[in-house]
């Protein structure tokens, strides 16, 4: 059997990881400068793509192109998304159920975006191996419906990989942990990532890992901690400097990094300074760990309810979990461990980097699934009710959350006319009594029907959930053993012609090679920095002499003719030449800000006695 | 792929008998997970992967339907009904006679919650009811764990059907009394926790 990787696709970064033949553990892949991780953004360029770090480096210099937590956006409509927009510096449109991104005067959906990220995955476990990489096992949230893992399987086959399985975060993360560390026992898997959560409760034995149950949010994680600190930082500068700065994309960008940078600094700080230098203005202000605590508290206790929702579920009690492990970059954060130990009673683990877990659990079972491992098996579950519309719009389930998969249920339906050949069910997934409450998934058409009397047809349906947790129908009328035709309607998604099509136009959106990035990129520092010095000396012409002011503006012209070459070396020379004419006004203005900072906490301490 | 199907005892090599030791249930299905999950079948043709697939789902769902003594019930019932082919149970909620005239009241105090909102006193009152239906609910349930389930594993051929009845009787006032306490719980405003379980299918 061929190589399968195992690929962690997530909101923030992503990462594809093997297990290792001599040692048998799973490892990461870094890049050739030895970073494993990969952020998940995309950077639409005319002249080609770039991912990761590269993109990274675009987010507010180009920030309606420059694509970040896709993964929000996959298998989902339009208003699932829309309270959420007016976050994103880029266009999200409504497009047939589901949701496209202008960028560069085109249109692409979450699964391409994704696929462009996988495909750089590929290349890197490509070099690496030395040999073409065709076959990955693809991690989704377990809390993922089955149009959000079938986005995520189109994703796969758009980058050029077939995703022989896509396996629950919490889940892979459980078997890393297995084949390290816990080989026995009830254990809580808290997952809490850069845009999503999950709950998973296992039972573990003999090498069996199965789960009890899994609950989630599929719309929380750490994008939301830095949006609590972006609202507080926008109220916070409107107040010092009188300006609301909402509306503009790059400086909501750099707010966002700048409070991204802070919360992480917060984990193992008590306090932080921010300076953000704006157009006009220099933002600068502490926070405390408290603060940042007071900012997301809520949405660290809104993870506490899934948690007693699973283990009702699992018919366990807080007190009967032997082992708490943490998943995720989230779970960093001293408030949520601090919360999970509080409801489990004991301190979780976080030996294995929750930033890397997921990966390597992924690496197991793509070992798992080729063979190499024999004496593991997980044994998941389907996370919400899948159920079909009757009469009145009530829901009638067919097959409940927390069952194990593959499973299957059948269902006989019949015709209500006289001569009726075609019957249609919609079928729907979620809780909820009602159908219009629950989340829809397909309609499916049964036509082809002998005409009979109403009520003589005997068709049944078979529901099957494979391992994969995707939802597969197949219909037989009884009387005639014939198989139905059936015609699926995903409600979210994209139809089997849409994604032949997109496969096909991936090449379009190639990573650009590796000289063709560096230029792209060395151009963009240079674009960064002629916008930095036009601000900055905007601002602080009045603190230099005559003599300074020619030398920069000297500076600045050469570094705009040479950001029109091609020639990489001249455009990073005249960049660093900018930079270098540039020091003693950046140390005299950063020196201006700190003293206005402080004079105005004093003016503060004296208003408040 | 119709007509003779094993049924979920017969997945496990097991009788129509409802006392099963859970133990010795789990260590089976681990048994025959390993033989039939589609994981360890990767290679096979695709003819055996789709046979394996539906192993594994038969497999899934008989364990499902066994693993909970109360699930188990639900399911020989419609077995021996010959209605295998529905997860969900349907059992037609019916009140428990004795409870009629207190019922009565509930429902009044119900309705009155819908239109307006309860006073104090009325909502006291009802969640003394709340926790007195389930009692009741949890009385019925023990029944239909204990006395009535040994009864059918007793029972003989003729003895059967009377003890199939006992079980639809049973599990009519339980369904009956879960919608009533679940009614209360949203009339109150939001279920006590540890309750939650109840809900589970």
């Amino acid at each position: 059997m061929s190589r399968i990787v195992g690929i962690d696709l997530g909101t923030t970064n992503s990462l594809v990881a093997y297990v290792d033949d001599k040692t048998g553990l799973p490892r990461v892949i870094p890049d050739r400068e030895g970073q494993p991780l990969l952020p998940s953004i995309v950077s639409f360029a005319r002249d080609g793509v770039l991912v990761g770090a590269a993109a990274k480096r675009q987010l507010v210099r180009r920030p309606e192109s420059t694509i970040y937590s896709v993964k929000r956006l996959m298998g989902r409509g339009f208003e699932d998304v829309k309270d959420e927009l007016c976050y994103l510096p880029f266009k999200v449109l409504p497009c047939e159920g589901i949701v496209k991104i202008q960028v560069e005067g085109r249109e692409v959906t979450p699964p391409e975006v994704s696929a462009i990220v996988l495909k750089s995955l590929k290349e890197r476990a490509e070099a690496h191996f030395g040999e073409p990489i065709e076959k990955a096992v693809v991690t989704v949230p377990a809390y993922f419906n089955d149009s959000q893992r079938q986005a995520t399987k189109d994703a796969g086959r758009i980058a050029g990989l077939d995703v022989v399985r896509i396996v629950n975060e919490p889940t892979a993360a459980s078997l890393a942990y297995g084949l390290q560390r816990i080989k026995e026992g009830l254990i809580a898997v808290y997952d809490l990532g850069g845009g999503t959560f999950d709950i998973s409760i296992l039972r573990v034995k003999d090498g069996i890992f199965e789960v009890l149950a899994t609950n989630g949010n599929t719309h929380l994680g750490g994008d939301d901690f830095d949006r609590a600190i972006v609202l507080a930082l926008l109220d916070d500068i409107r107040e010092k400097h009188g300006v609301y700065i909402g509306r503009d994309q790059e400086a909501m960008q750099e707010l966002r990094l700048a409070a991204e940078a802070a919360k992480v600094r917060l984990s193992a700080d008590d306090r932080t300074a921010l300076t953000i230098p704006f157009d006009g203005f220099t933002y600068h202000r502490e926070i405390t760990r408290a603060e940042l605590e007071g900012l997301i508290g809520r949405l660290v206790d809104s993870t506490l309810g899934p948690c007693r929702m699973a283990l009702a579920d699992a018919g366990l009690a807080p007190a009967d979990i032997d082992e708490v492990v943490l998943v995720g970059g989230s779970t960093r954060v001293p408030l949520v461990r601090r919360r999970v130990q509080e409801l489990f009673g004991k301190t979780p683990h976080s030996q294995l980097n929750p930033d890397e877990v997921v990966a390597l659990g992924a690496a197991v079972q793509a070992q798992i699934l080729a063979g190499g491992i024999t004496d593991m098996l997980l044994l998941d579950v389907t996370p919400l009710s899948l159920g079909i519309e009757t009469l009145g719009g009530i829901v009638s389930v067919l097959i409940p959350r927390n069952t194990t998969i593959p499973t299957s249920a059948r269902e006989m339906f019949t015709t209500s006319v006289d001569g009726q050949h075609v019957v249609d069910m919609h079928v729907v997934q979620g809780e909820r009594e009602l159908a219009k409450d629950c989340r829809s998934l397909a309609r499916f058409e049964l036509s082809g029907i002998d005409p009979m009397p109403a009520g003589m047809p005997k068709i049944e349906v078979v529901f099957l959930i494979d391992a994969n947790g995707i939802l597969n129908v197949t219909a037989t009328e009884l009387r005639s053993q014939k198989a139905a035709a059936i015609e699926v309607k995903p409600t979210y998604g994209l139809s089997e012609a849409d994604v032949e099509r997109m496969v096909e136009d991936s090449f379009t959106y190639a990573e650009a090679d590796v000289e063709a990035r560096l230029l792209i990129e060395t151009r963009n520092e240079a674009d960064t920095v002629i916008t930095h010095v036009e601000r900055a000396l905007a601002q602080g012409r009045r603190l230099i002499g005559d003599e300074e002011h020619a030398a920069i503006l000297a500076a600045l012209t050469a570094l705009k003719d040479a950001r029109g070459s091609t020639d990489r070396d001249r455009i990073r020379e005249a960049t660093t030449a900018m930079n270098h004419a540039t020091e003693h006004l950046a140390e005299l203005m950063m020196d201006a800000a700190l003293k206005g900072a402080l004079a105005s906490r004093r003016a503060d301490e004296i208003m408040e006695k | 792929m119709s007509g003779k199907r094993v049924d979920h005892f017969e997945v496990f090599g097991l009788p129509r008998r409802l006392g099963l030791d859970a133990a010795e249930l789990q260590r089976k299905f681990y048994e025959l997970s390993r033989r039939v999950h589609p994981d360890f079948h990767q290679g096979a043709p695709p003819e055996r992967q789709a046979e394996i697939l539906d192993a594994s789902a038969r497999l899934n769902a008989a364990y499902r339907a066994l693993r909970d003594p109360l699930a188990r019930i639900e399911y020989l019932v419609r077995l021996e009904e010959g209605r295998d082919t529905r997860e969900g149970a349907t059992v037609k909620p019916k009140a428990p006679p004795e409870l009629l005239e207190e019922m009565f009241e509930i429902q009044e105090a119900l309705q009155e919650a819908k239109s307006g909102g309860l006073e104090a006193d009325a909502k006291e009152t009802l969640s003394a009811q709340r926790n007195r239906l389930r009692e009741r609910y949890d009385q019925e349930e023990s029944r239909l764990r204990g006395p009535l389930s040994q009864a059918w594993d007793a029972a003989g051929p003729d003895e059967r059907a009377a003890a199939l009845t006992a079980f639809k009787e049973s599990l009519a006032v339980r369904a009956y009394l879960r919608t009533v306490i679940d009614d209360i719980d949203e009339a109150l405003g939001g279920s006590q926790e540890g309750y939650v379980s109840h809900r589970r299918h």
